[in-house]
């Protein structure tokens, strides 16, 4: 579902690359945990899946498409396959909970009769039931998350790219969060979670791929967070 | 894209940007004030050209007995000559049209009407005044043809051309309707660094949006849309505003003003203000969408 096949990413003016010759394969349905200090590439990596940012060399493949030849103007039909959580949600404020998810139906132009039918049971997924005129403001940041999870859902993409989704959440939020990505990823979504949380690694014991400044250090099926365990 | 989700972000947009829209709207009325006060300003001398080129004559002065040009040394203009020179004149047909004999007492009636609130007028006597032929072409520019024929013989004293007189006043008009189009110019130019800098005010203000679009795979073009929709509607405003201007400038200043004041010539009607309208609006639009484009290409990247 995610291939890099010795990918290198130099940002402009840094001076070591941020990833140095990564190869990775991810297989449709799995969950992978990406791991690794601060600054190891995590979030790079994740970029570069979702062609935010081009590789300085080597090849990535991500649901099918090599991203190297893909035009720009496909990149949007690319995304559309591809769901994002982040850390801090990125909600629209002005939105109401329902608004919210359904803006990412809106934007790429669905029918307001489909938006209407589909929104009560992504919203349902996730836990929101009453909550849907809510706004972001007036949700507590677990529920700020469902939201967002359910944007990236709702267009049933075929990969769950998230990066540090719990970061902002206390332990116990977390692990609803947890459960609610691991029943998406049985639904039969590839996910891919970038994460510092050793609580969630330890207990979910899923593939895990240790980033060290760039160089993938430990790629472990069903593993956990800390090396040599 | 829906219609209606997209204006509702035009709406958005267009609220949050209050201050900068209305500028926009301004500049664009400004502008195309101008510009469409040089483009009725050329119609209208265009109009005049028309008006006045067509009542344009060549007169063949003839000598009287105080004429002191070479070709009058035999004194005054006999009747053989006129008779002559008439002859002649008809046998230039089709080029000449009409030929009109204006006496010396003809000549004396004009002068006084041309400067009755003077006191010339009644000094004038009518033995000062000369005789001529006032002779209108079919085609105002071959003036040559006439002044090669009578110019210089015995009993003419003149031939001059009103041609030659307007152009001058023409040309000087048509320098200044080049200026009013190069300021025209300068305030489009003007016009579009605003709306580019509009557009990325509003490209930054909704970047939050804009960024999440991109995430849930809004295509390049859906993502521009709403702010080109934007664009174009304040050029659209702006135009509106032009619009009205010009057509109070044409009601007050010509109908009211210049039209009353100056009788001897015509003036354009609104019909003339009509054709520039889809000039002015297709300006506006394509100056908007141009700009907000090309702004919108550098900083709405996927
Ligand atoms: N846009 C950028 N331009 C230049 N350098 C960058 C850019 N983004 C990241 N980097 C650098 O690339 C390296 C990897 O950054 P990245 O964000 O991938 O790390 P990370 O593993 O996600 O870190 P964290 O756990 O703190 O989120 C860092 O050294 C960072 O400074
Ligand atoms: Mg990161």
């Amino acid at each position: 579902m995610i291939r890099f096949e010795n990918v290198t990413k130099l940002y402009k003016g840094a001076s070591r690359p941020a990833l140095d010759d990564v190869s990775v394969d991810i297989e449709k349905g799995e969950f992978v945990f990406l791991v690794g200090a601060s600054g190891s590439g995590k979030s790079t990596f994740l970029r570069l899946a979702l062609r935010e940012e081009r590789p300085t060399s080597g090849n990535i493949w991500v649901a099918g498409k090599d991203l190297n030849k893909l035009p720009s103007w496909k990149v949007p039909m690319l995304r559309r396959q591809i769901g994002c959580v982040f850390q801090d949600f990125r909600l629209l404020p002005n939105k109401t909970v329902a608004g919210n998810v359904a803006f990412a139906l809106e934007v790429i132009g669905r029918p307001s009769s489909e938006i209407k039918r589909v929104i009560p049971n992504v919203l349902e997924l996730v836990g929101l039931e009453g909550k849907e005129d809510s706004y972001p403001n007036e949700i507590s940041g677990g529920e700020q998350q469902r939201v967002a999870i359910a944007r990236a859902f709702i267009n049933r993409p075929a990969v769950l790219i998230a990066d540090e989704p719990t970061g902002n959440l206390d332990p116990e939020t977390s692990v609803g969060i947890m459960k609610l990505l691991d029943r998406i990823n049985r639904i039969g979504t590839t996910v891919v979670m970038a994460t510092h949380d050793v609580a969630i690694v330890d207990q979910m014991r899923k593939r895990v791929i240790e980033i060290d400044t760039g160089h993938v250090v430990r790629d472990q099926a069903r593993g956990v967070y800390g090396a040599g365990a | 894209m829906r219609v209606g989700f997209v204006l509702q972000e035009v709406g958005t947009g267009l609220r949050r940007n209050v201050t900068l829209t209305v500028a926009v709207i301004i500049t664009v009325a400004v502008s195309l004030s101008l510009f469409g006060a040089s483009l009725l300003v050329r119609a209208q001398v265009g109009q005049m050209k028309d008006y006045w080129y067509d009542r344009v004559e060549v007169s063949i002065f003839l000598c009287g007995d105080i004429s002191d040009a070479p070709s009058c040394s035999d004194g005054e203009v006999s009747k053989e000559e006129k008779d002559k020179i008439r002859e002649e004149l008809n046998n230039l047909k089709p080029l000449v049209e009409t030929v009109y004999y204006e006496s010396k007492s003809d000549a004396l009636k004009r002068f006084r009407e041309q400067f009755k609130d003077s006191p010339l007028a009644d000094t004038a006597s009518e033995d000062q005044m000369p005789e001529s032929f006032r002779v209108k072409l079919s085609d105002p520019t071959k003036f040559a043809v006439i002044a090669a024929a009578f110019i210089d013989r015995s009993g003419v004293e003149d031939v001059r051309d009103q041609r030659a007189s307007l152009e001058r006043l023409f040309k000087a008009l048509s320098g200044l309707q080049n200026l009013a189009l190069v300021i025209a110019a300068v305030m489009l130019v003007v016009t579009g660094l605003l709306i580019s800098n509009t557009m990325r005010v509003a490209a930054f203000s909704r970047r939050r949006e804009t960024s999440i679009m991109r995430l849930v795979g809004a295509s390049n073009w859906s993502i521009r849309f709403p702010f080109l929709v934007e664009a174009a509607f304040a050029a659209i405003l702006g135009t509106a505003v032009a619009v009205g201007a010009l057509a109070a400038g044409k009601y007050y200043l010509i109908d009211q003003t210049l039209a009353s004041t100056f009788t001897f010539t015509t003036f354009i009607d609104w019909n003339a203000l009509y054709a520039i309208i889809p000039i002015l609006l297709a300006t506006g639009i394509g100056l908007a969408v141009v700009a907000a484009g090309i702004t919108l290409r550098k900083y709405l990247k996927v």
